[in-house]
């Protein structure tokens, strides 16, 4: 039977040149977490199911920084490495996997050009392409988008892009549903509402959308505890949990939220 | 003792070469036919379509043939373990056709591609799997499985909505469904294993 996974997240500021491991909380108020590839080692050695690295920075002048983090990293860790933030053309992309990589994540190049998704999965294969969908509640008029019962009442979750700053307008369920008949391997579900905040994962959002694609969704954004990963595999579809916070202070290890899971009866690799 | 991994332009060859550099087989990329003749082992890895794996993969083909009729231990890894078969579902162009038997598309009952952890149930001891048991886990990237005529090759099996094939061996051929150059400590092993068969 299929592992439910533990993706530790590594955002990457890279404005120093060894670039830094850094966290947010709901997508501001940054703090300063570790060097990268320290950090996904020790993620490793614990038992990290894959690891995932988001350049927050995204800018292409600090290309050769984001590939020496992935090439230093890639050297002690053989678990899948997917990267992302800044991804905006197939050479990209390439540059990534040259350096390590495994699976690419993109964002705001896919909202804009939907057609990279294709380009990626026809090049490198769909497992290769990752969907990030930053997501936001709004529990205004929804204007025809879908809606979902919160305790807010009927809301719909609008797509931001440029790393949180910018909203697309776009209704984030039905881009997951078209993601996927572009061709994407994986959905990384982000809810910016809680994001950092150690408040549990937005359950309403991730049951919707994993309801809805029949790829795995990678549930991200509020995980505090190993109980609010449990609570997120017992309550929806997702297929693997990411967190940053809970990893990067030394408050758990990978290897006690997996020993926790397990005796909850979650099936995980331990 | 030398390992050479074909270079056929399908998908990111780094991980693969990466997990090989570390367990110190110091690997190769063999971008050309005549290149493979001379290592002791061939790793052929896979991305992607069976159908362009295949057309890229043909003009290798009187090479791997060579290889593996003088015994050099050849291991295939995900769609490079689905090319030694006669053909897939997937696409209308032929496998190498080394092992008899079909690749077909997993049951609609499970999410398609079954993507990550999934433990193994040993069917049969093989070097290959030396050192690795039932409770192990290992990463599977895949939307098709392979179903052998003979059942016998295969060495290892997953449970995915059906038993699905996870490694066959037969001689000096092998091959994992799943990924070993990104299953931890546990695929290391088996590319650990390779390494030494080719040294024998």
């Amino acid at each position: 039977m299929l592992a439910r996974r533990i993706i530790p997240c590594l955002d990457c500021d890279l404005a120093v040149p060894q670039g830094r491991v850094v966290k947010g909380v709901e997508f501001k108020k940054i703090r300063y977490a570790g060097v990268p590839w320290e950090l996904a080692s020790r993620y490793y050695r614990e038992g990290a199911d894959e690891i995932v690295f988001l350049d927050i920075t995204a800018s292409s002048d600090r290309r050769e920084t984001m590939y020496n983090v992935i090439r230093k990293t890639a050297e002690n860790v053989f678990v899948p490495l997917a990267v992302g933030g800044g991804i905006k053309s197939l050479e990209d992309v390439r540059g990534v996997f040259v350096a390590g990589a495994d699976k690419v994540t993109v964002n705001t190049t896919a909202l804009k050009r939907p057609d990279i998704i294709s380009e990626i999965a026809g090049e490198y294969g769909s497992q290769a392409c990752v969907v990030a969908i930053d997501a936001k509640r709004r529990d205004g008029p929804a204007g025809g988008r879908i809606t979902v019962p919160t305790p807010q009442g009927e809301s719909w979750f609008e797509a931001s892009f440029y790393g949180g700053r910018e909203f697309s307008g776009v209704d984030a369920l039905a881009w997951a549903m078209e993601a996927e008949a572009l061709g994407a391997g994986e959905i990384l579900l982000t809810s910016m509402d809680r994001d950092g905040t150690y408040d549990g994962f937005d359950i309403p959002l991730t049951d919707a959308v994993s309801r809805r694609v029949r790829i795995p969704v990678i549930a991200s954004g509020g995980c505090g505890s190993p109980e609010d990963i449990f609570e997120v595999f017992s309550r929806t579809g997702a297929s693997a949990a990411l967190a940053a916070s809970i990893f990067h202070y030394n408050e758990w290890g990978v290897d006690a939220v997996k020993r926790y899971l397990a005796e909850k009866g979650v099936h995980v690799r331990i | 003792m030398t390992i050479a991994v074909v270079d056929y332009g399908v998908g990111n060859l780094f991980s693969i070469y990466n997990a090989l550099d570390r367990i110190g087989a110091g690997p190769t990329l063999a971008r050309e036919p005549e290149e493979i003749e001379s290592f002791d082992g061939i790793v052929v890895p896979g991305v992607g379509s069976f159908g362009r794996c295949m057309r890229r993969l043909s003009r290798f083909e009187p090479a791997l043939q060579r290889a593996m009729q003088e015994g050099t231990p050849i291991l295939g890894i995900c769609v490079g373990m689905q090319v030694l078969f006669e053909g897939s579902e997937e696409s209308p162009e032929e496998g190498l056709g080394w092992i008899d038997g079909r690749v077909v598309r997993l049951p609609d009952s499970v999410l398609v591609p079954q993507m990550g952890w999934n433990t193994l149930s040993i069917r049969r001891e093989v070097e290959i799997l030396e050192g690795i048991s039932d409770d192990d886990f290992f990463y599977f990237v895949h939307s098709y499985h392979c179903v052998p005529v003979d059942p016998s090759v295969i060495a290892a099996t997953t449970e995915y909505g059906q038993e699905v094939a996870a490694a066959v061996s037969r001689e000096n051929l092998f091959a994992v469904q799943f990924h070993p150059e990104k299953s931890g400590e546990k695929g290391l092993s088996i590319l650990e294993n390779f390494v030494r068969l080719s040294r024998c």
